[in-house]
């Protein structure tokens, strides 16, 4: 082959090229596969949903895995196989294949990627979707967390178990963070706390949000959980813990300068442990 | 001719295509140097290079500059004014005056984008999604300001020279097509490049409106985008009634064709160029185009796939997954056309072919990583981490570059009457494919870490330590993909003069457009248009006397 390439009929030699190609392609696919399976990245499960949510990702990582390795060795193979030069592997002529063998070709992508997509979202995803967003059980506990530049507010309803009036104009960063009404009964003894949330390990918590700024998004990456905050709508997240510690809450929607850094803390603790602790909590105009 | 109207405001097809194309290798520099100053910071965890206001206009206007103008720019509308005439046998487009508009509109939008680095407060910093209340509260981040006034004028302008561009393509392909050239005898590339138009016509308007009423939030005091009850520095803003739900929608009516509208191109040219070098037509022509269809259909009715998490009703998000995972079909049956189109091939491993051949495997690795996010259970796990970010750089960064490479290097003879230097162009393989697909399957495993995009400083975060560990490699890996594109700008703008002569049609490809001279002269053709009896795909044809027979050649 010339310096610049122009081939001159008859004369292609392929050089080294379809070798080093070939390898590179089943190598890179190896490779790809091989951090995947290693996946000692994802951060340890701790929720009940989240079991679910993992489970998906193996079977994704499975289904996938297999295709993308056997397209890659396909397309190596082939490289190396019909690159032109190779004797009886090239053919002087090239019968084209029948219109039945082409649709042939067209409906196994189809069928295949049908069924391993729509088993994922259909029949795994579906029941996990359910425990994401279906509907709140009885016993959960509830929680209200509020969004804004650059931190989380987190108010439980204490004792009186309801959660009391809050409106934009008695907002104020330094002492009334989400605009609790000092003049609302039930707001008494809301327990409010800044970038600091406490669950019982094992209990249904629903987490009520709401921003009054720009867009956020509850991400506990341990638990699997992740939902925007939308100004003016309130929306939701729930989950079962099952395991104790301590976890970071982060943002996981662009917010603004310090969006890197809004990072909270919730600690599940067992049932007793955070009694105790609910019980030491002191209402916000208490 | 005078010069000015020959070389600049000129209404020649293939002028302008370059035009367009020299203009996103120069958008490209600046794309690609905020990609370097991204991962500069990134990956230097003791010290700050750059303020975390300047963090996020990098991200923003990297991502909006490499979008729209460069891989649009350069695939879509450089190579598209460049093929579209010749590939069907005309003069020019069907609107030669309306082409020259569109380029000489897109140039103030792209200054206007370079201009808003100058603006106070800094360019646009919400995002290339510019999602409010972030890009319409001046209040929010500080590239609210003018940067982000800058920022939608210049995308303004961009859509109504894409429009214009897309409304030429399609009249062109339709109506300009030489005698004898149906549509089922075009090349595939024309066809993506025919669906990408008509996609773009269809969803680019969302975007338009979005833009507008958002100015109008920002500057008329309207509540499009703004509910009630904002409080910025303890004090409420008077809008009430909008939802910011609203621009995500629109936003995505555009954003998520708008992925097809590129990367089908790139497909386009990876089937024509393996056709060439195999010395067969591609596996299934009918299957191909009529999967291209469906792709375009489907692609138009998933868009809420972005919005998974916004709390928008289960139901509506189990529906836009299902549709949404759909896609895979017709995909899958592109990625197998063209991978069996490698079969009893006579493969020659020029430059181009090289560029296709990685292509392929960057959509298969694309490709499937978009079932992760494209079902809703795993994408609550994924959404707005780096698995996204991988994803999407390896379908509308990699696919798409890789395409327009091959591009290139295969029309490049056309353009210029020379060849591109292949060693140069060796060296600019190897770097670009492996360099590209390790950085973004690297970003992969740190999605699944679960690590967040858009972080100025992901340490911040314990569970961040163990993804911490790719940081550098991503860093110094994607430094030197940058260099090696500078050695493809050298071979670019060296070989455009002083490349060694190339004849008519160097590949011996079957295609018609390398029927006309190179360059091809004003008009292309000289005093007659070609007849077309065959499609562009008879090489190695059983009882043919030569080994390829072009368009043009009549049937026995």
């Amino acid at each position: 082959m010339s310096e610049t390439g122009a081939p001159q009929a008859g004369k292609h030699r392929a050089g080294k090229t379809p070798l080093l190609l070939a390898i590179a392609f089943v190598a890179l696919a190896i490779l790809v596969a091989f951090g995947f399976v290693v996946r000692r990245w994802q951060p340890l499960l701790a929720s009940d949903h989240g079991a679910g949510v993992d489970e998906i990702i193996s079977y994704l990582l499975l289904t996938t895995g297999v295709v993308f390795l056997v397209g890659h060795f396909v397309l190596g193979w082939c490289v190396w196989r019909f690159r032109e030069g190779n004797g009886e592997a090239n053919q002087t002529t090239f019968e084209r294949p029948s219109k039945r063998v082409e649709w042939a070709w067209a409906a196994m992508p189809l069928i295949l990627f049908v069924g391993v997509s729509e088993f994922g979202v259909v029949i795994l995803g579906a029941p996990v979707w359910e425990k994401i967003y279906g509907d709140a059980p009885k016993d959960a506990l509830h929680i209200e967390v509020v969004g804004k530049q650059f931190e989380w507010i987190v108010r439980y309803p204490g004792k009186d178990s309801k959660f009391g009036k809050v409106a934009p104009e008695y907002v104020n960063d330094a002492d009334n963070p989400i605009g609790l009404d000092e003049d609302d009964a039930d707001a008494q003894d809301d327990i409010v706390l800044r970038g600091e949330m406490h669950v019982p390990q094992g209990r249904p918590v629903v987490v009520s949000l709401r921003s009054h700024d720009v867009l956020h998004s509850f991400a506990i990456t341990h638990f699997r959980v992740k939902q925007d905050l939308i100004p003016g709508f309130t929306s939701r997240a729930q989950f079962r813990t099952i395991r104790s510690g301590k976890f970071e809450i982060a943002c996981a929607e662009l917010c603004g300068l310090g969006h890197y850094k809004m990072r909270g803390f919730i600690h599940v603790e067992p049932e007793a442990q955070f009694k105790t602790w609910l019980d030491q909590q002191v209402g916000y105009f208490q | 001719m005078g010069f000015v109207r020959k070389y600049i405001f000129s209404t020649d097809h293939k002028v302008i295509g370059i035009q367009y194309i020299v203009t996103a290798i120069i958008m490209a520099f600046a794309g690609g140097g905020l990609a370097g100053l991204i991962r500069l910071q990134l990956s230097n965890p003791d010290g700050a290079i750059v303020s975390p206001e300047t963090y996020l206009s990098l991200v923003t206007m990297h991502g909006t500059i490499m979008v729209f103008f460069v891989v649009s720019l350069g695939l879509v509308s450089g190579l598209g004014n460049f093929l579209i005439p010749l590939h069907v046998g005309a003069r020019d487009m069907a609107y030669p005056l309306l082409n020259m508009l569109s380029y000489w509109t897109v140039v103030p939008a792209c200054i206007l984008m370079l201009l808003s680095f100058l603006a106070e407060g800094g360019a646009a910093a919400a995002g290339w999604t510019m999602y409010p209340p972030l890009s319409a509260v001046a209040d929010s981040v500080p590239g609210s300001g003018m940067g982000t006034t800058l920022w939608l004028l210049s995308m303004a302008l961009f859509i109504v020279s894409f429009t214009m561009g897309s409304l030429n393509f399609v009249a062109t392909i339709l109506n300009m097509r030489a005698p004898g050239l149906s549509m089922m005898r075009l090349p595939i590339v024309l066809w993506t490049y025919f669906i990408s138009s008509i996609l773009g016509l269809l969803s680019f308007p969302a975007l338009t409106a979005a833009a507008i009423m958002l100015l109008f939030d920002r500057h008329l005091g309207t509540s499009f985008f703004l509910p009630a009850g904002m409080v910025f520095a303890d004090h409420v803003l008077p809008n009430q009634g909008g939802t910011p739900l609203l621009f995500q929608h629109l936003f995505w009516f555009l954003g998520h064709p708008e992925v097809y509208v590129l990367v089908l191109p790139a497909i386009g040219v990876a089937f024509d160029v393996v056709a060439t070098f195999t010395r067969r037509p591609p596996l299934g022509y009918r299957t191909t185009v009529y999967s291209l269809l469906l792709i375009a259909f489907l692609s138009m009715i998933v868009w809420a796939h972005h919005m998974f998490v916004t709390g928008m009703d289960p139901r509506v998000g189990k529906y836009f997954s299902v549709a949404t995972v759909l896609i895979t079909a017709p995909f899958g049956v592109l990625g197998v056309n063209l991978l069996l189109s490698l079969w009893k091939a006579r493969m020659r491993f020029t430059v181009p072919m090289m560029f296709a051949l990685g292509l392929i495997s960057a959509i298969g690795a694309g490709g499937l990583g978009g079932l992760y996010l494209g079902t809703q259970t795993s994408d609550v796990y994924f959404h707005e981490t780096y698995f996204v970010v991988g994803h999407f750089h390896l379908m509308i960064g990699t696919v798409t570059l890789l395409g327009t490479f091959a591009a290139l290097y295969y029309w490049f003879p056309k353009m210029f009457g020379r060849h591109m230097s292949t060693a140069l162009g060796k060296i600019h393989f190897w770097v670009t494919y492996p360099g590209m697909v390790a950085i973004f399957i690297m970003m992969h495993y740190q999605g699944l870490g679960g690590m967040l995009r858009r972080s100025y400083d992901p340490s911040v975060y314990d569970y961040n330590t163990p993804n911490l560990v790719l940081r550098l490699p991503i860093t110094v890996i994607a430094f030197v993909v940058l260099a090696a594109q500078l050695v493809f700008v050298w071979n670019f703008f060296k070989s455009s003069i002083w490349g060694e002569k190339a004849p008519a049609n160097p590949w011996d490809s079957a295609s018609i457009e390398w029927q006309a001279a190179s360059p091809p002269p004003h008009g292309n053709w000289g005093e007659a248009i070609p007849a077309v009896h065959r499609w562009p795909y008879d090489y190695r044809l059983p009882g043919a006397s030569e080994e390829y027979l072009p368009q043009t050649t009549e049937r026995a």
